[in-house]
């Protein structure tokens, strides 16, 4: 903290000089021990920006080396994803469009939900129940994503084969609704706290006006609060697309190129984990190829991030 | 006119009563869901928790099949993350709170950690096995796995050690600086050990992530078939401690799970069931110990 006091230690060395004429020495000593420790702390702090200068880094060499082998454009245009095959394609579109399906159904699902629960936990529900409430939500976030992956594919799914008996074993629905409920925590507690955020004033503002508490919230909150309830749904999109177990178990992994949720299909994360389950020689185009697929996704997160913080800056109200 | 405002009024609240319910049934969702997840893994797995479970070693006979090296595996990763993500996490909480400068350097770090929380952990995968397991040739052990998993779950430390150190009042440093206690000392003596709870906390939440981790263990090449354990890190002979089971190749319990899972044979799905009760047991746990010590702490401690 920067504005601590200064450096207690030598505010008034001619006291302790009187009393204490050795200790000069062991203060010096101190103080170099004091610079020490604090050295090691900054270089822990350092190691966060080393985690990331080694993501990039490895992500783009390895990445460099498949680009010599496949160009840009075909990497971005072809329709075929076929790498472990003997005639190789290389469009990444299959599992773009597998990623964005996933993560669509997850968001029509945590979305609405995500919402109504944080309005529901901050306006309606009274301290006790929200003091039971939250903690066994959160429990949800905190579930193994390979259990969510064996609940999509031996519950959900055949689940809703009883409604839709034309969905097939593996499909993205069945993930997707899944991620959507893991993803549901995290929305949640986000646009709560962004609910929460909007003053006290604002709020008595529109009762004094008669209004209901939905019609405050709808009307009143959630506009106050917009860019934190968007930065949430943008935060819970990036978690969706990152997923990897879910999708592996449960949408199959073959890469489809298709926007039907009813069809199973790849994303960019089942590729990458595919691959590495087969025992492919390092330096292979196929063993590069999960590095730009990663690329991909890293790319497609960091655009979303980077648009949610720009929603919340266009977007933030400012109170006094 | 008054009959139109009451209807009016009566119309509003009725629709405020309904959102009442809606929101209710909404959390029950969540709910139901979690509920009916340990419901159908226990009626699946729990009548293959038995001891012999605990003490086999995955087998292609379903029946014989256990999860000996999968939870020994869990274990030791869980060993070298924690040993790693602790300290370093601790350490750059506190350099972040109580030392750092307002300068850009400062920023850029804080930025940084706020993103890394949100990089997907398959990324973290690729990045070990690139870097670890070829460039610093790790090769794919529990050594590998432990400082893929720590790296996942340093911002979780972090920020969870901010938090807490945040909490404590500036009057508690001013009066060990007014007894002549150096920068180092107040923190040693004093910052941490009130802090200890909300770290402890964030640790053990960070911990539960970490267990459940699959994508970026099966990255880095995690084998799925291990009939063996990693050396004992006792041995007979001087110094009595080894470090060979760092390097051994590992599976760990999620990835077992996966792999049973897989497979098209109902009686291995029995097995991945059983494995996710015990995943889902240990998790709940660490979360609800969690859970009562933020509760306990915040109750306890009034500045």
């Amino acid at each position: 903290m920067a504005s601590n006091p200064g450096k207690p230690e030598t505010t008034y060395p001619s006291v302790r000089e009187l009393s204490l004429q050795s200790d000069v020495a062991g203060l010096n000593l101190q103080k170099i021990r004091e610079r020490i420790i604090e050295f090691s702390l900054f270089l822990a702090a350092l190691s966060s920006i080393a985690i990331t200068l080694g993501i990039v880094g490895i992500l783009l060499y390895e990445s460099e080396q498949f680009f010599t082998h496949v160009s840009i454009v075909e990497f971005l245009t072809d329709t075929e994803w076929t790498v472990l095959f003997a005639n190789p394609r290389y469009g990444i579109m299959p599992l773009v469009t597998g990623t964005l399906v996933t993560s669509i159904t997850a968001l029509v699902v945590a979305l609405p939900l995500g919402t109504i629960i944080a309005i529901y936990l901050s306006e309606y529900a009274d301290h006790r129940l929200r003091e039971i409430l939250k903690p066994v939500l959160e429990m949800l976030s905190a579930v193994p994503t390979v259990v969510f992956g064996y609940f999509a594919l031996l519950f959900l799914t055949p689940l809703l084969q009883k409604f839709l008996p034309a969905l097939p074993g593996f499909n993205m629905l069945s993930a997707g609704i899944v991620i959507g409920i893991m993803i549901i925590p995290y929305i949640s507690s986000l646009s709560e706290d962004a609910i929460n955020a909007v003053p006290v004033t604002i709020r008595e503002g529109s009762y004094a006006m008669g209004a209901t508490r939905l019609q405050t919230a709808l009307r009143v909150l959630i506009p106050s609060a917009f860019s934190g309830i968007a930065s949430a749904y943008v935060l819970g999109f990036s978690r969706a697309v990152g997923e990897t177990m879910i999708v592996a178990i449960a949408a199959g992994q073959q890469p489809n190129l298709t926007l039907n949720p009813m069809e199973g299909a790849a994303t960019i994360t089942t590729f990458i984990v595919q691959v590495s389950l087969g025992d492919l020689p390092h330096g292979s185009i196929a063993y590069q190829s999960i590095f730009a697929a990663g690329l991909m996704l890293m790319l497609m997160t960091l655009a979303f991030n980077i648009g949610g913080y720009f929603l919340r800056k266009k977007f933030r109200e400012i109170y006094e | 006119m008054i009959e139109d405002l009451e209807r009016n009024t009566a119309r509003r609240e009725r629709r405020d009563a309904l959102f009442a319910m809606v929101g209710l049934l909404a959390t029950f969702v969540g709910m139901i869901t979690l509920g009916a997840l340990i419901l159908d893994l226990a009626v699946d797995g729990v009548g293959r928790l038995s001891f012999n479970f605990f003490t086999s070693f995955p087998s292609r006979f379903a029946d014989r099949a256990g999860i000996l090296s999968a939870w020994v595996g869990t274990t030791a990763v869980m060993v070298v993350t924690a040993a790693t993500a602790v300290p370093m996490g601790i350490a750059a909480g506190v350099y972040l709170e109580e030392y750092a400068p307002k300068n850009w350097i400062t920023a850029i770090i804080e930025i940084n950690i706020a993103n890394l929380a949100g990089v997907p952990s398959i990324i973290y995968g690729l990045m070990a096995l690139g870097l670890f397991v070829y460039q610093l040739g790790l090769g794919q052990s529990i050594l590998t796995a432990g400082l893929t998993l720590a790296l996942l779950i340093l911002p979780i430390v972090i920020v969870a050690t901010r938090e807490s150190i945040r909490a404590i009042p500036n009057s508690i440093r001013e009066a060990a600086y007014a007894l002549g206690a150096t920068k180092w000392r107040t923190i040693r003596d004093h910052v941490l050990p009130y802090s200890t709870g909300g770290i402890l906390t964030g640790v053990i939440i960070a911990l539960s992530r970490a267990i459940g981790e699959t994508a970026p263990l099966i990255t880095i090449g995690a084998l799925t078939f291990i009939a063996f354990l990693p050396g004992s890190p006792i041995t007979s002979e001087f110094p009595f401690i080894s470090l060979d089971w760092l390097m051994s190749p590992f599976t760990v319990m999620p990835i077992q799970m996966f792999n049973w899972v897989s497979r098209p044979q109902q009686e291995f799905h029995l097995n991945a069931a059983a494995t996710g009760l015990v995943l889902m047991v240990m998790t709940l746990c660490m979360n609800a110990v969690a859970i009562y010590f933020r509760y306990r702490f915040r109750k306890r401690i009034k500045w």
